[in-house]
């Protein structure tokens, strides 16, 4: 990834930080809000303006479930792991869908199309197990289902 | 149990300045009963520790005396009494009055099945591991009987990182103790590794999973050093120094670093620190080596071309000051990396075993009518990193071929003595041979901190003067102190002088050095000693496992007296290295001293690819 912007969008969000004790983990965050994610070369410059080891910011990136290390898929996949969704067959479900898309949990297809996230609860348990696209909801989904859900974001032209 | 969690939070107490150590003498005395005897310490000491006054040993597999402790792996679990927790006695402080049991049946059955969850996530190829039979994890494991497979074994696949060919890292074999990470983070400064992921998934790794070569990796080998298993190791080159004795067309020669000497008796039973130089000529010897020759020759050389150098700096204004010694093979990395803008100050005289290495392949070859090419030297070496220094550039081919062949460490060397089947200790005493093989007093503690300023300081004094120093010893620059900072007096013009070891240690001296120039103020010092390693080569990451401050006391004693007892201490009072001026190399700083002797340097920042 090459931003021009780059050092001048990092040394915003330090400006913004700089005072605060513990301001890593809010500059990396709002890095975050920028990209979508933390590429490599935002990490190191983060690096050179916080005077941190860029050790303890990828130590700090991968103990957060929150940061993301890779540009996010432009489709993203949640499946919910809640105990009902659990219960009523999700792991069949992510295991269909890696499968499917050769995508382990937490990363995107290598083409950058599908993002594959777990999620705890939805809060529509109800529905389990569910699956959630972008913001579309799919309930009570079985295995057989999933190659069909793929499929209609597959032949999308999804280029938002 | 969360290990990660607890380390931040170690951390965030570090940065904080709430670190063990800072005992002052006022700190009140802790009454407490461990086991039903009573102990009385300092506040602040740990139950692990504290136990160890009534000869209560606590089983632990993160705890390293040098490091803070990490509470990461569970064994050191206790009983207080009106405390229904289990406390780990690593990192919990004795309180007035507690009364603890460090061991009953129960304790027992939890640390035995904290053990067996660490063997279910662990390798059982112990037999083919580098760490046989010294593994503190198949120590605690023997100890406590265990004989089967209780949970299912399940294990991570992650490759092994040959990447620097000095240090092997197999993060299969972690148990995630933190002891490497610490060292490289806190001690060291260098912060090549990290743990990276969290829970299960936690491994050490340098920054984003990246190889260890491209990472700041500096090769101190402190990681190897301190690692409790297998999963980061030397890169064993024995085999290869064994084919080469093998082999009738090689002319094999071996040098031994001064650290060498005083670590090796370790492997073999001897009080730590005791010197056993002339054994270890005579092993090698026995082993095949034709020319049995001593670094500490190659020390006292250095010291003729560094302190020629400071003199011409310091007295001839010729180049910048300070200058700052360079025999150190992980602090020139450090350098190149972290203050290329520094490489002015830097001396260019290689390191003692280099110098060693190009002499043998010319002045020695030629002395002796060998054809070079046939020569093969072997460094022993208290160092990981000299194996990445003996290729470091092709300055290190500058008698033509490569003038360092391999480099051991001195765990390698105790390895090889054994399988050669030498009663090492009941050898008789040999001396090493001419013409690169004796030394002075000086040459010998190069293997401490502080110990090639003390040789500098002798010749360069007699340099400037032309008199020998009335007392040659200099005791403001020895011992363990971070940073040692003295004053010497040469005939009215003070010389300032500051030894730092421990790579942490450096930042300090080196920012007062740069504000200095920066705001055109007066040096802070003008000479600059560093070791990368916590008390010099003697701690070098190449050296016997489990160290503390007090073996590598001891160890450097072994060095100290050794130069107390020998009647020529400076360096230029070496008759052989004068001879070897007068025969081949003119004068200190002469054309052909610079073609053999001396290198140079680039500046190579971090993460730059």
């Amino acid at each position: 990834m090459v931003v021009e912007t780059l050092t001048e969008d990092v040394k915003k969000v330090v400006e913004r930080w700089k005072d605060k004790e513990g301001n890593l983990i809010m500059v990396l965050h709002d890095v975050q809000d920028r990209y979508g994610y933390v590429p490599r070369e935002a990490a190191l410059e983060v690096s050179r303006q916080l005077n941190a080891p860029l050790a303890r910011i990828y130590e700090v990136m991968t103990f957060y479930n929150y940061f993301r290390l890779q540009a996010p898929g432009k489709v993203n996949i949640s499946v919910c792991l809640g105990t009902a969704c659990y219960l009523k067959g999700a792991p069949d479900l992510i295991a269909e869908i890696r499968h499917i898309l050769n995508v382990e949990e937490g990363k995107t297809t290598k083409d950058g199309k599908f993002h594959l996230q777990i999620v705890r609860c939805l809060g529509c348990c109800g529905l389990a197990p569910v699956i959630t696209v972008d913001h579309k909801v799919y309930s009570a989904v079985k295995r057989s289902d999933v190659v069909n859900i793929i499929a209609e974001y597959a032949n999308k032209d999804i280029d938002k | 149990m969360c290990v990660n969690l607890v380390r931040l939070f170690v951390n965030e107490a570090r940065s904080s300045g709430l670190t063990r150590g800072n005992v002052m003498s006022t700190v009140p005395m802790i009454k407490a009963v461990i086991n039903g005897f009573p102990v009385e310490v300092p506040a602040g000491t740990s139950i692990l520790d504290a136990a160890k006054k009534v000869q209560v040993n606590i089983p632990t597999l993160c705890k390293h005396a040098d490091l803070t402790a990490s509470a990461g792996c569970g064994i050191c679990i206790v009983k207080v009494k009106n405390n229904r927790k289990l406390l780990r006695a690593c990192c919990t402080p004795i309180e007035m009055n507690m009364d603890i049991t460090t061991s009953d049946a129960e304790i027992i059955q939890i640390r035995r099945t904290v053990l067996e969850l660490i063997l279910s996530n662990h390798p059982t190829d112990c037999l083919i591991c580098g760490r046989n039979n010294n593994c503190e994890l198949q120590t605690l494991a023997a100890e406590f009987g265990i004989c089967e497979d209780r949970f299912e074994r399940i294990l991570p696949e992650i490759p092994v990182d040959r990447s620097t060919e000095t240090i092997i890292l197999e993060p299969k074999k972690c148990i995630k103790c933190g002891r490497c990470v610490d060292v490289c983070q806190n001690t060291q400064d260098v912060w090549a590794l990290s743990f990276i992921d969290r829970g299960f998934k936690t491994r050490i790794a340098p920054a984003g999973d990246i190889q260890l070569a491209d990472s700041p990796c500096v090769r101190c080998g402190q990681c190897s050093a301190h690692c409790p298993t297998g999963a980061i190791l030397e890169n064993d080159e024995t085999q290869k120094v064994w084919d080469i004795l093998h082999d009738a067309n090689k002319y094999c020669v071996v040098q031994i670093a001064p650290a060498v000497r005083v670590a090796i008796g370790e492997g073999f039973g001897y009080p730590v620190g005791t010197n056993l130089t002339k054994k270890l000529y005579t092993l090698l010897r026995r082993l095949g080596f034709k020319a049995i020759f001593d670094t500490n020759f190659g020390a006292d050389l250095t010291i003729l071309e560094e302190a020629g150098e400071f003199v011409e700096r310091f007295a001839h204004q010729k180049g910048p000051l300070p200058l700052i010694t360079s025999c150190c093979p992980a602090w020139v990395d450090y350098l190149e990396k972290y203050y290329g803008d520094m490489i002015a100050h830097f001396s260019t005289a290689k390191s003692p075993h280099e110098m060693v290495g190009a002499l043998t392949k010319t002045y020695y070859a030629q002395k002796k009518n060998i054809d070079p090419s046939t020569i093969k030297v072997v460094s022993i070496m208290p160092c990981t990193a000299k194996k990445y220094e003996i290729s470091r550039t092709e300055d290190m081919s500058s008698s033509g071929f490569q003038d360092v062949d391999i480099s051991l460490t001195t765990r390698e060397l105790i390895r090889m003595i054994k399988q050669s089947g030498v009663d090492f200790k009941n050898l008789p005493d040999e001396d090493a041979d001419l013409i690169l093989g004796d030394y002075a007093g000086a040459g010998t503690i190069f293997g401490a901190t502080g110990g090639v300023m003390e040789a500098a300081l002798r010749t360069a004094y007699f340099n400037v003067t032309g008199e020998n120093l009335a007392d040659v010893n200099f005791q403001a620059v020895r011992g363990l102190e971070g940073v040692k900072e003295t004053t010497v007096d040469v005939k009215g013009t003070q010389v300032k002088v500051a030894v730092a070891h421990g790579l942490a240690n450096v930042k300090a001296v080196m920012e007062k050095v740069k504000a200095a120039i920066k705001n055109n103020e007066p040096l802070p010092y003008h000479f600059i000693e560093v070791m990368a390693c916590p008390g010099g080569c003697v701690g070098g990451g190449g050296q016997p496992y489990m160290v503390t401050d007090e073996i590598r006391k001891q160890r450097a004693k072994g060095l100290y007296d050794e130069d107390a007892g020998l009647k020529i201490r400076c360096s230029h009072e070496n008759v052989h290295v004068q001879q070897l001026y007068k025969d081949f190399l003119e004068k200190p700083l002469s054309h052909k001293a610079h073609q053999l002797l001396h290198t140079h340097y680039v500046s190579r920042p971090v993460y730059i690819k």
